[in-house]
C-alpha cells in the first residue's frame, strides 16, 4: 500500500464528511459534529500517548477548563464574540497544561498516570463544588457566539450546518497542523523521547523542555476540542472533566491505533458510533463497549489504523511497503 | 603537544555505606587515548557516569577545558562537548541508521520553533549525519533499521551518534563487547583514526585492543587509582599484575 493510496483514502474520507450533510438528518449531522470535536480531542491526546509516550489519564480537564471559559466569560443576554471566546478559551486550557505540566512531568510511568489523573479530579471538583463552577449541574451558553470580524459576518454559528462546517474545518486544521508539527525537528525529538529518552538526553537534549512543550500544545488542543463542544451543545457540565471523560478519550485512542493521527481520528468515529449503537440497544452500553476494546487490544493491536495493512497483507494483495 | 581536555580532580562516589570511587584522579588529553582498565567492580562504570554527568559526584570535581562542569547534567555536557557511548547498546531500534545520527546531529541545532520544516530537508543537520555515519564505517547502511544491525553495527552506530554531536572529548563504554576478532580489529581502526583531533577516554576488557590504541592506562582496583601511566609501565607493574592482569589470565 502505498502513500499515495493512503492520502486518496483520506482526502475520500474528508469529501464524504463535507457531503454528509446533504444526506443526513439534522440529528446525524450533529452526531458527526460530534465525532468531529471528539476526534479532536482523541488527535490531542495522541501528541502525547502515541507520538511521546506520555499516557495522560487526565485530558479531560482541558477539554473542561477551555469549555467552561467560554462558559464563564460569555454574557448572558447577548452573543460573545467567537474569535475573542476560542482565543480565551484555548489560552486558559493551556496556561493550565503549563503549569500542570511543570509538576506531572517530573514523573514517569504508572506516577504520570496517576498525577495527570489527581490534578484533573482536582480540576472537576473546582467546577462541581465551589461558586466558579456556579452549579454542579452546569451553566447554559444561551447564545451561539458571533462570528464578526470588524464589522463583518464570515459565517453565522446560529446555522447548524455553517456550525459543522466550522467544526469540520477545525478538525482539518488540527489533523494538518499536528501532521507538520510530527515531521518537524521538534516532532521527530517527541519521537526520540518516546523511543529513548535518556539516550535523548545524553545527546544533548533538554527533554522536560520538548515534553512541557507537547504537554501544553496537546492541552490547547484539547482546548479546541472543549471550546468547540460548549459551542455545539450550548451547554457545560463538570462531567466534561470527569475521569469517565478523559478514559473514554483514551479508549479513542487506543481504539484508532497508537502513533496514528488519522487513527485517532477513526477512533473517535469507532468509540461514539458504538455508544450510539448500543446504547440504543441497551442502558447496560459500557458491557458491551468494554467487551469490543478488550477484543479490540487482542486481535488489533495496532488499532483501526493499522487495519488496512493487515488486510492487504492477508489477502497478499500489493506489495509489502516495509 | 598534548592539551588537557577533561580532568577529573579527586572525584569520589559514595553509594549508601559503599565506596564506587575513591578520589579518582584522570587526565584526558587531545590526540590521546586514555584506557581504563580494572576487573568487574572496581568502579569504572561509576567513573564514566560521573564523566558524562549520569552521575553526580559525592564530592571531586571535572573540569572541562578548564573549565568546572561537575553541576551540568549529561544534556548540557553534551553541549560543551562531550560524548558518551554505552556499554549495553543504547540506541532507537525503531529509527534508521540515519535518523538516530540526524537526531543526535539536530541536537547541535535543534531549531525546534519551525514547525512548518520537515526535519529531513534541514540540509546541514542531515549532511552532519551522514559525515558521522561515514567516519564511523557505516556507509550504505543508512537507510536500515538500527534494531536489526548486526551487533556489531550497533556498536558502531552508538560511535556514530557521538560523532554526529561533534564531541570532541569521547568517552566510550565498551565499544568492543561482544565483537568477533574482525570487527574488534575495524573497531581498533577506528579508534585510532578518531583519537587524532579528540580526547577520547576507554573502558574496555579487551587487552589486546588497549594496549594496541591505548597512550595512557589507568588501572582501576576496589574504587581507587592503582596505577596510571603508558602501556609499557602497566605492562611490566608487579602491582597491577598481582591485582589485575594475572587473574585475568586465569579467570
Amino acid at each position: 500500500m502505498n502513500s499515495a493510496v493512503v492520502t486518496l483514502f483520506k482526502l475520500a474520507v474528508l469529501a464524504g464528511l463535507a457531503l454528509f450533510p446533504a444526506i443526513g438528518s439534522s440529528f446525524y449531522v450533529e452526531l458527526v459534529a460530534k465525532i468531529l470535536v471528539m476526534a479532536i480531542f482523541a488527535m490531542s491526546l495522541a501528541l502525547l500517548v502515541g507520538f511521546t509516550g506520555l499516557v495522560s489519564l487526565g485530558h479531560a480537564a482541558y477539554f473542561g477548563i477551555a469549555a467552561y471559559t467560554v462558559a464563564l466569560i460569555a454574557p448572558e443576554y447577548e452573543a460573545a464574540n467567537l474569535w475573542f471566546v476560542l482565543v480565551a478559551s484555548v489560552l486558559a486550557a493551556a496556561v493550565a497544561a503549563f503549569f500542570i505540566g511543570l509538576f506531572v512531568l517530573r514523573t514517569k510511568g504508572i506516577y504520570f498516570i496517576m498525577v495527570t489523573l489527581a490534578f484533573a479530579q482536582m480540576a472537576y471538583y473546582i467546577f462541581h463544588d465551589t461558586a466558579l463552577g456556579r452549579s454542579s449541574d452546569g451553566i447554559y451558553l444561551n447564545f451561539k457566539p458571533d462570528a464578526s470580524l470588524f464589522g463583518w459576518m464570515p459565517f453565522n454559528l446560529d446555522e447548524p450546518l455553517q456550525l459543522y462546517y466550522f467544526i469540520l474545518a477545525a478538525m482539518v486544521a488540527v489533523f494538518v497542523l499536528l501532521a507538520f508539527v510530527l515531521r518537524s525537528p521538534f516532532g521527530r525529538v517527541l519521537a526520540g523521547i518516546h523511543s529513548n529518552e535518556h539516550r535523548m538526553k545524553s545527546l544533548g537534549y533538554a527533554t522536560f523542555r520538548y515534553k512541557l512543550a507537547a504537554f501544553t500544545l496537546a492541552g490547547a488542543l484539547a482546548g479546541v476540542a472543549g471550546f468547540l463542544y460548549a459551542v455545539l451543545f450550548g451547554f457545560v457540565t463538570p462531567e466534561y472533566l470527569s475521569w469517565h471523560h478523559s478514559g473514554n478519550v483514551l479508549m479513542m485512542v487506543i481504539l484508532g491505533g497508537l502513533g496514528s493521527l488519522a487513527g485517532a481520528v477513526a477512533g473517535a468515529f469507532a468509540f461514539i458510533g458504538l455508544q450510539e449503537m448500543f446504547s440504543d440497544w441497551t442502558k447496560h452500553w459500557q458491557l458491551l463497549m468494554g467487551l469490543v476494546i478488550v477484543a479490540a487490544v487482542l486481535f488489533m493491536p495496532t488499532g483501526l489504523a493499522g487495519l488496512p495493512r493487515r488486510i492487504f497483507r492477508t489477502i497478499n494483495w500489493g506489495e509489502d511497503d516495509e | 603537544m598534548s592539551e588537557a581536555m577533561l580532568v577529573a580532580d579527586r572525584l569520589t562516589r559514595h553509594f549508601g555505606g559503599l565506596t564506587a570511587n575513591l578520589e579518582v584522579c584522570i587526565t584526558l588529553e587531545r590526540g590521546k587515548l586514555h584506557a581504563l582498565l580494572g576487573p568487574n567492580g572496581a568502579g569504572k562504570s561509576t567513573c564514566i557516569n560521573m564523566l558524562s554527568g549520569d552521575l553526580p559526584p559525592s564530592s571531586g570535581r571535572i573540569l572541562l577545558e578548564d573549565r568546572d562542569v561537575t553541576g551540568l547534567d549529561s544534556a548540557a555536557r553534551s553541549h560543551r562537548g562531550i560524548g558518551r557511548s554505552y556499554q549495553r547498546t543504547n540506541i532507537f531500534p525503531q529509527f534508521t541508521v540515519l535518523e538516530n545520527c540526524r537526531l543526535a546531529a539536530q541536537s547541535r541545532k535543534p531549531r525546534p520553533w519551525r514547525i512548518f520544516t520537515d526535519a529531513m530537508k534541514a540540509s546541514d543537520t542531515v549532511e552532519r549525519a551522514h559525515a558521522a555515519i561515514v567516519e564511523a564505517g557505516l556507509g550504505g547502511r543508512e537507510l536500515r533499521k538500527a534494531g536489526v544491525l548486526s551487533h556489531g553495527e550497533q556498536r558502531q552506530l552508538e560511535i556514530a551518534m557521538v560523532l554526529a554531536t561533534d564531541a570532541r572529548v569521547l568517552l566510550l563504554d565498551e565499544p568492543l563487547a561482544g565483537m568477533g576478532s574482525e570487527e574488534s580489529a575495524q573497531m581498533v581502526e577506528l579508534l585510532r583514526k578518531l583519537k587524532q583531533n579528540r580526547a577520547i577516554l576507554l573502558v574496555e576488557h579487551d587487552m589486546d585492543a588497549v594496549f594496541a590504541v591505548a597512550d595512557t592506562i589507568t588501572v582501576m582496583v576496589e574504587g581507587s587509582v592503582l596505577e596510571s601511566g603508558p602501556p609499557e609501565q602497566i605492562r611490566n607493574s608487579e602491582e597491577v599484575q598481582a591485582a589485575y592482569l594475572g587473574e585475568e589470565e586465569h579467570g
